[in-house]
């Protein structure tokens, strides 16, 4: 028999029983719909981490420091390349160089400091870090209250929600209530802060030209100075938060951190560099396109002789992570499509006991093992068709109202909404293939079965 | 016994010591015991005996629905026991066409589909499917109720329609299995007169089961009587003179 008329006879023998057939199909329904369920969430769980480290710019960073500051982060690396003295300085030749690199989207120095800052006549003592123009989409700002800085040397500041609570005098206490952004910022946007902060100024060197630049100059003074600042956002979350200890708590735009001139800890140790002419820099922090391109950039960048590090290995644990929570959600859904399976072997062994007669018919008229064999085979597939369709229209809607209760729940406790559940096209692809083969595969035995039926018994058969 | 040939005409199936046991329980049950005849194409052979003398059983084996226990059929030159389950399939599709006494027609089908369905085994073109199928309805009269379901018909239609079914694939041979046995006399009758169109019109070799002699009297040209699995007489049909056979008797 063709496969079109196959199928055709399949479709209208399900359509006899039809209370059985749809009850069996919807079987198979209810499984693919877990499992487009359960892996959509466990996709769309992963696509939110890895947007969130994608935004937090942890993971395409590549963090440069000189061999020659002993305070490097991966201890390993001193071992081998050059020795320390003989390293090259990460200044700003160094930082161009860098930028040049392919694939690197930006490089910039990383400049902290912990300085005094005036709130309403009084001192308050933190750490205070440039922050790039290239931070605006950085994910730690989601929650954010106020704007970002409007330029990058704007004389603005952006707190961090526990330095706002200090200066409202409303600290944290342990185990108490958190006060929200909303609350904190409200009282502090717009409103002054003064930072005192110690200026490095060139001292020309007797017989120079004064003309000569202040950065290329090995003697500076430093001198006391103030800057008064807008506060136009306070933040959430931390956008800091890699530093550890020496996480800053007040932002400001990085270039104007930079034109400020604020002795950095490195600038003593250049003192009494004799290489040094520049200032150089502590660190230098490097974005990559992508999180695959940090192996690459952070090996060019050893080559150039500097320390460097990544948490990009932290990403491979990361996706493996996933990679088990998908494999046990798939688990979990294919539990239901086997149960729905079981439901399609007994649906369809009951019809070749109550089809005993109609088969023995088929073959006295010249019916063939293999059309029998097919005709069930293809009212399998048929009902693996439709659970399939159903049960991926079925999973979606799942996932869409798991999505949209999470996020009822997320705005609730005053989170931003969130894209928890996606179904890709593979997916969805994928479970009506695996729907067809599971019924295909069910209807195997019931098939094999009806064929090997002895017609004349089952003509005998009322 | 001695074999015998009802026509002049070529031998159409050769039977040769043909046995058919089966068990039951301790009992073994000898349906068909040692049978041995032939048949000429263009006959209509009718099979006599009570019921349990092994007629049914004798079809189903000629029908290639069941295999011997031992002996052979042969038709046309070919041994059915030499045939694959595909190739006995292929048998029953073209070479023989069967009609029961319970019609069994498929009651989930129309008239149409259920004529049909022999050419859809046979992979013929769906354009020509319906054309064919409604030809054989009109040959048996059933043209006004194509998209009936079996049920929806009296006992001598539903008859027809497996006639037309039996008809579709041209096959030589027509096996007919009591196919008066559930219907009135008036209504075999004209179910028996197809039977015989077809005999006479179309050459085609008839082979029926039956337990009324006078049936087979008057429509066969060869009277065939079992009795317990085994042959116990062969003879020439003389009474059915109105029979009009073109083959002369054997003996």
């Amino acid at each position: 028999m063709k496969t079109y008329d196959m199928a055709e006879l399949a479709v209208r023998n399900l359509r006899e029983s039809i209370l059985r057939n749809s009850l069996t199909t919807v079987g198979i329904s209810v499984g693919v719909a877990s499992l487009v369920a359960m892996l959509s969430l466990g996709i769309g769980l992963q696509q939110l981490a890895g947007r969130r480290l994608q935004k937090s710019g942890l993971f395409d960073t590549v963090v440069v420091t000189s061999r020659r500051d002993l305070r490097g982060f991966n201890r390993e690396q001193e071992e081998n390349g050059p020795a320390p003295a003989e390293s090259p300085t990460l200044n700003e030749a160094a930082r161009l160089k860098i930028a040049q690199l392919p694939d690197v989207l930006e490089a910039y120095p990383d400049i902290r400091f912990i300085t005094e800052l005036r709130y309403q006549d009084k001192p308050y003592l933190t750490m205070v870090a440039g922050l790039p123009f290239s931070a605006k989409n950085n994910d730690a700002f989601d929650g954010m209250q106020g704007t970002f800085f409007s330029s990058d040397t704007a004389p603005e500041v952006i707190l961090q929600k526990s330095f706002a609570a200090q200066l409202l005098g409303k600290a944290a206490k342990i185990g108490g209530e958190e006060a929200s952004v909303t609350e904190l910022a409200k009282p502090l946007l717009g409103k002054q802060l003064t930072m005192r902060y110690a200026e490095r100024t060139a001292t020309p060197e007797p017989g120079t030209n004064s003309s000569a630049s202040q950065s290329s100059s090995t003697a500076y003074s430093v001198v006391s100075r103030e800057a008064t600042l807008k506060i136009v956002g306070v933040s959430d979350l931390d956008p800091d938060s890699m530093r550890g200890q020496a996480r800053a708590r007040v932002f400001l735009p990085l270039k104007l951190a930079q034109n400020l001139h604020v002795m950095q800890p490195s600038d003593l140790r250049d003192t009494t560099n004799l290489a040094g002419g520049t200032p150089a820099y502590t660190t230098v922090e490097v974005h990559v396109k992508s999180p695959t391109q940090v192996q690459p950039v952070e090996d060019a960048i050893k080559k150039m002789g500097f320390n460097t590090f990544s948490i990009v290995d932290a990403t491979r644990s990361l996706r493996q992570f996933f990679a088990v929570l998908d494999l046990f959600l798939g688990i979990f859904g294919s539990l239901a499509l086997a149960v729905a399976s079981i439901g399609i072997v007994n649906t369809l062994v009951m019809a070749i006991l109550e089809r005993r007669r109609e088969i023995g018919i088929m073959k006295a008229i010249g019916a063939s093992d293999g059309d029998v064999k097919g005709l069930f085979f293809a009212e399998a597939g048929v009902m693996g068709v439709f659970g399939g369709l159903v049960g991926v229209a079925l999973g979606w809607t799942i996932g869409r109202v798991i999505n949209l209760g999470t996020n009822v729940y997320l705005k609730r406790q005053h989170f931003p909404p969130e894209q928890i559940w996606f179904v890709p096209w593979w997916l969805v692809l994928g479970a009506i293939a695996f729907a067809i083969v599971v019924s295909l595969l069910s209807g195997l035995y019931p098939a094999s079965r009806a064929a090997r039926l002895d017609p004349v018994q089952a003509l005998r058969y009322e | 016994m001695s074999v015998v040939s009802g026509s002049n005409n070529p031998i159409a199936i050769r039977i040769e010591n043909l046995s058919r046991h089966y068990r039951m329980g301790d009992a073994l049950i000898r349906a068909v015991d040692g049978i041995s005849m032939q048949i000429s194409s263009g006959e209509f052979v009718a099979l006599l005996g009570s019921s349990g003398s092994g007629k049914s059983s004798l079809l189903n084996l000629i029908a290639g629905l069941d295999h011997p226990t031992s002996g052979k059929v042969v038709v046309k030159e070919n041994d059915l026991a030499k045939f694959s389950r595909q190739e006995l399939a292929k048998y029953r599709l073209h070479t023989v066409g069967m009609v029961f006494q319970s019609f069994n027609l498929i009651p989930s089908m129309t008239l149409l589909e259920n004529v049909e369905l022999p050419l859809r085994f046979a992979e013929v073109d769906r354009g020509k499917r319906e054309g064919l199928a409604r030809q054989a309805l009109q040959r048996v009269g059933l043209i006004a109720r194509l998209r009936h379901r079996p049920t929806e018909l009296s006992g001598g239609e539903q008859q027809r329609a497996s006639l037309a079914r039996a008809l579709i694939n041209q096959p030589q041979f027509l096996l007919a299995d009591e196919p008066t046995g559930n219907l009135d006399s008036q209504t075999g009758t004209e179910i028996m007169n197809f039977i015989r169109e077809f005999n006479q019109t179309l050459g085609m070799t008839i082979i029926m089961v039956t337990h009324e002699r006078a049936l087979a009297e008057r429509y066969a040209s060869r009277m065939i009587f079992l009795a317990d699995g085994k042959l116990v007489g062969d003879q020439p049909n003389v009474i059915s003179a109105t029979a009009g056979q073109t083959s002369g008797g054997g003996l």
